[in-house]
Order: structure tokens, then sequence, then C-alpha cells
């Protein structure tokens, strides 16, 4: 038997019965659709965070008051934590490899302008914070390099704010009040989108001890450091850590470096993507069955057909690969389905959804296809060997 | 040629041993027009399964054309089936899905020939069987005698040295019928060994030999 002539045959089987082969093949096309589709906004979202985190640069260290150990955060409800301050994040200036520091405090503040309100995120600052995070102002200058506990009050408005307060008119030079206290706007800065649903453009910067006082804190949020990409991150964060400890006299906080974020970042999506490939084994196990059924009862009712072919010569290894071959092209059918599903899936979601971008490459696509026509060799065994079993005058005799 | 000595088949009912066929001897020259009667339940189709390969004997032996059958394995049967034996069937045994045409070229797709020499070969089949007209048709579309028609044409588009028809009529009425008869009597008359199972003592008087049985034995053979 020719190949094509094989492969029209097989498909002129799965055809005669069009809705339920339709119904068994979506099976399988649901579950490969879902994993293709999910394993390409996956893959996209890890492209794009280790992207978006990158681009401050991997050299860089986080301290956050508070210590993780593995039971959880100890954190700032355990008085013996001694607050991070100011004064901390100077004196790790000092140490050779750090470039530069960043005091954090977060808060939400209202923010007015005149007649205009609005509640806004609230960043506490230094001076280095936009040469650390890569800000760059579209307008005036960022916060100046003043002493940081007696910094002015200056303003940098995100452009959603500066947009929302003052329109089209002049922001530079005008006043605003936060919590209150009046604050010069110095500067604005670029629009920078969305990251993750969070609007980095709706955000106000402010020097960090203002931001204490605003929000009545001691302890700053985060210390950013930025050290030279000559030393390892593991190296300066134990120097780090020695200085941070003398001065607090235990190991309060916690030193998170951006290698081991990306690494963390990178098992978790690890983890979900493993976790979405079970979900789609198990729909594929399910399209499985069904095409296990669907082909039992093909091979129930296609008995007289079996025995027909047994009398014009057709042997028991030739019928066994007829009807593998039937239950192969249904699975591959439903494959390909939900390879378009899973495929137009992630396009339509990143039509939606440019912010969150997806990828599909192809060598999963490939195995994945080879994965339901695989799962369909399997499950087409057992019927296909009870189609080679048969003995050909019982079966001619079913009519 | 067919050469049976000595045939033995035996099933198993429960505990109970059916003979279906008893120390069956017979041979059949080529060319020959053979009647197959006998009660129901005589063992006539046990007969022609045997003889069709379809079968094997619990004991005895069988010869085709020289060859002894009854020692090869199941591969080796298929293929003599393939290439020796056309069989027609009560119930036709078309496939339903496909047309008239695809069910006629079905043995020559499963012996790999080409689609142009199937093409030329099968249309040739439908002009010889009155088919041509319906060619496209499936077997829904057809009426019984039509579709013993194809099934004829299926059993001779391989060119078979025999023609195993078990009841071929036993599903038509009167007319078609006598119609089926007369195109495997032609196709006798071109050379084909044709051996037919019937109930009709009318179609059984037509051969030139009838075989009689009863019990699993061959009681009259002239
Ligand atoms: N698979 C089987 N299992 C058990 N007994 C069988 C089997 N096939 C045939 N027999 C028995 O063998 C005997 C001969 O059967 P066979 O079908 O050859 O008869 P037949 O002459 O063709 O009858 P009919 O004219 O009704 O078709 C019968 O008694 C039948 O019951
Ligand atoms: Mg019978």
């Amino acid at each position: 038997m020719q190949v094509n002539d094989f492969l029209r045959y097989t498909i002129n089987g799965v055809r005669a019965q069009r809705l339920r082969s339709f119904l068994t093949a979506l099976g399988i096309g649901v579950g490969i659709g879902a994993v293709v589709l999910l394993t390409s906004l996956g893959e996209g979202l890890h492209h794009f965070i280790l992207a978006e985190f990158s681009q401050f640069g991997t050299n860089l260290i986080a301290i956050n008051p508070g210590k993780v150990t593995t039971h959880g955060i100890s954190g700032a409800l355990v008085s013996n934590v001694r607050p991070l301050t100011i004064e901390d994040t100077e004196s790790l200036k000092k140490l050779p490899q750090i470039l530069d520091t960043v005091s954090v405090v977060q808060g939400n503040a209202a923010i007015e302008a005149g007649s205009h309100q609005r509640r806004t995120t609230i960043y506490g600052v230094d001076a280095s914070a936009s040469r650390v995070w890569k800000f760059a102002v579209a307008t005036g200058r960022f916060l100046p390099d003043d002493p940081p506990r007696a910094a002015r009050s200056f303003a940098i408005l995100g452009s959603k704010v500066r947009q929302e307060l003052f329109g089209s008119t002049q922001a530079l030079g005008m006043r605003v009040r936060i919590g209150g206290e009046l604050f010069r706007v110095i500067g604005t800065m670029e629009s920078k989108g969305q990251l993750l649903g969070f609007d980095l453009d709706d955000a106000v910067y402010i020097p960090a001890s203002k931001a204490l006082a605003l929000f009545n804190r001691e302890s700053l949020m985060e210390i950013d450091l930025l050290h030279s990409t000559n030393s390892s991150s593991s190296v300066v964060a134990e120097q780090v850590r020695k200085v941070l400890a003398g001065r607090h006299g235990s190991e309060d906080f916690t030193i998170t470096t951006q290698e081991k974020m990306l690494d963390v970042l990178g098992g978790v999506l690890g983890t979900l993507t493993i976790a979405v490939g079970a979900l789609g084994g198990i729909s594929l196990l399910v399209g499985g069955v069904g095409i296990l059924t669907i082909m039992s009862i093909a091979v129930n009712e296609r008995t007289g057909e079996i025995g027909l072919l047994r009398a014009l010569g057709v042997g028991r290894n030739q019928i066994l690969a007829l009807f593998l071959g039937e239950a192969v092209v249904l699975a591959a059918i439903g494959g390909l389905a939900g390879l378009g599903l899973g495929v137009g899936g992630s396009w339509f979601v990143s039509l939606l959804v440019p912010a969150l971008p997806s990828h599909t490459s192809w060598g999963y696509v490939v195995s994945a296809e080879l994965l339901a026509a695989f799962v369909g060799l399997v499950a087409g065994v057992l019927p296909a060997r009870r189609a080679a079993r048969m003995h050909p005058v019982e079966a001619l005799r079913t009519e | 040629m067919i050469h049976l000595q000595h045939i033995e088949r035996i099933f198993l009912v429960g505990d109970e041993e059916v003979h279906a066929l008893s120390d069956v001897s017979m041979t059949a020259s080529d060319g020959e027009y053979i009647a197959i009667m006998g009660p129901s339940g005589s063992g006539k189709s046990s007969l022609l399964n045997i003889i069709g390969l379809l079968d094997r004997p619990d004991n005895g032996s069988y010869e085709l054309d020289g060859i002894k059958v009854s020692e090869l394995d199941e591969q080796q049967q298929a293929e003599i089936r393939r290439h020796k034996i056309g069989f027609v069937f009560q119930f036709f045994h078309l496939v339903p899905r496909l047309t008239a045409f695809d069910n006629i070229a079905l043995p020559l797709m499963l012996s790999g020939i080409k689609q142009e020499e199937r093409q030329v070969r099968v249309t040739a089949a439908l002009a010889a069987f009155g088919l041509s007209n319906r060619a496209g048709h499936r077997p829904d579309q057809l009426s019984g005698g039509q579709r013993q028609r194809v099934a004829i044409a299926r059993a001779t588009i391989m060119q078979p040295s025999v023609i195993l028809a078990d009841e071929p009529t036993g599903n038509l009425d009167r007319s078609s019928g006598i119609e089926v008869a007369e195109i495997l009597e032609e196709l006798n008359r071109q050379g084909i060994t044709l051996i037919m199972v019937t109930h009709d003592p009318d179609l059984g008087r037509r051969a030139r030999r009838q075989i009689l049985m009863v019990d699993g034995r061959i009681e009259h053979d002239k």
C-alpha cells in the first residue's frame, strides 16, 4: 500500500464520522492549545521580566529591613529590628565597590496643585535614583545632590501626575502641596508605561528625608546599591552585611542581589511552566482516553470492513497499522487545531494586552504536535490490536 | 487447482464438539463451476472459508495450484488470498463510506498499484459490469443488484483464479439474482474457477457439478 493511499484511507475513516471525530480531536486540541497558549505567555513573560529587571543592570543590590528566614518574614513587627536609616545608606556609600546608593521610602499621599488634587504613589529617594534606576527627566532636572538630612522640598512629577494636575500648562517651578507640605516642581519624568499593572507614571519623587517625615516613619523601606561590575554581587553583599550588622548589632535586614532575584524569578517561572505542562498533560491524557474510546467504537462498527479487508488479502499487521494510523491522524488533527488555538490565542492576548508579550518557539510547536501524535499512537494500540486479532470469518459474519 | 484431503473442522461450543466438517476430500480443476448445496448448518460456509484461506482446518491438507497452503503462515496466506481468490458475499460487504469506484479499486490500492493504473482498470471494470454511470455513488445509493455487481467487480479486479461466492443471490430478488448468476457464469466461461454456495435448487442446477453436503460431509458429488 502506498503512503498517500494509506493516508487517504485513514483520513477517509476519520472524515466519515465528522462530528464524532471533531469532538474527539477537540479533546486533544484543547490540551495542546492550553499548553501552547500558557507556555507562550509564560515564556513571553519570562523574557519581558528579565528585560525589565536587567534594564537596571545586574549589579544592583537591595536591602530591606527585617530578616527573611525560611519561616517567613520576621519583619518590622519584631521590636528588636532596628530601622534602616539614611545614615546606614551614607555609611554603605563609603564602601569602595559601591558606586551609588539610593534610600527609598514609598507611600500613598494626596498631591494638590491649585484646585486639582490626586492620590498618587510618593517615592522618597535620593538624587542618585535617576542614575541607579536609569530614569530620565523629560523637562527640568531630577533631585539635586543636597545633604540627605537637609534636602530641599523639591518634587519631580511622573508624566501622568503632571498631566492630571497641570494639563497642558507649565508645571516647572510651580508649587504643589503633598500631605500638607509645600514642594516646588523642578522636573517631570518621561512616560514609562506600565509594569505588570503598575502605572509607573502615576508617581511623584521627593527627597527621602521629606518622605520619612511625611509618612511619619523611622525606617527606610529599601536601600538600593549599585556596585562596580569588577566585583561579584555575593562578595559585595557580604561586605554590606558586615557593615550593617556592625551598625545594627545583629543581622536584622535582608540583602537581595539582582542575580539572586533573577534566579528566584527563573525558578518561579520554571515551576509555573511545569505546572502548566502538567495541566496540559492531564488534558492530553483525557484526550487520549477519548481517542481510545472512539477508536474502540470504530473497530466495533467496522468489524465487517475488517473482515472484508482480511478477505482481500490484508494481513494482521496492516490492519494494525491502518487503525493505529487512524488514531494518530485523529490526534494529529486535534494537535494542529490546538496549535492554531494556542498560537492564535497568544496573538489575540498580545493584541489585547500589548504590555504582555507572547513568545512561541517553533521547537515547542513541533514537539507539541509530535506529542499529540504520540498520544494518538498510544491510545490507538488497544483498539488497533483488537482489530488485528479478529478472526476474519467472525468479522465477516457481523452485519 | 484445488485439492482438499481429509479436512476436519471442529468448533467447541461449551463442552461440546461440533464437527462442521468431517473428513471432507475434494478436488476442483481450473475453470470448474461447482455449486455447493445442502441444509442449513451442513458445513457449506465452513468449507468455503477453508478453501478461501479465511479459516484453517483442524486436520487434513489443502493444496492450491500446487502450493501446500495449509502449511503457510498468516501473512503468506493473505498474499495468496490477495492474488488468487476473489470473494462474493451474501451481504455484499461494500465499504459504506467509499464510492463504487473506490470499493472496486480497494484491492488494487491495498496492493500498492499506482493511481493511473487503478484508474484504467477500474474504469474498464465499471464498464464491463454496466456500472459506468454509478462510479461516484456510495453503496447506500445503489440497488441490491448493483451492489452485488460492484462486489463482483471488486472480487475480479485482481484477476483471481478462483471466485468463492457464499449465497451471492441470497439477498437479491429473483431477476437481480439471475442477472448476478449470469455475470458469475460469464466469468467462469472466461476461465475462472467458480465455487458457489446456494440454497436455491434452480441456481444449483445451472452448475456443471453439484456437491451436496449433509452434517459436515460430502453426501453427493456429481
Ligand atoms: N464459529 C463457530 N462456532 C461454533 N460453531 C460454529 C461456528 N461456525 C460454524 N459453526 C457450526 O458449524 C456447523 C456448520 O456451519 P456452517 O456455517 O458451515 O453451515 P452452513 O452450511 O453454511 O449453513 P447455512 O446454510 O445456514 O449458512 C453449524 O453447526 C454451525 O453451528
Ligand atoms: Mg453458510
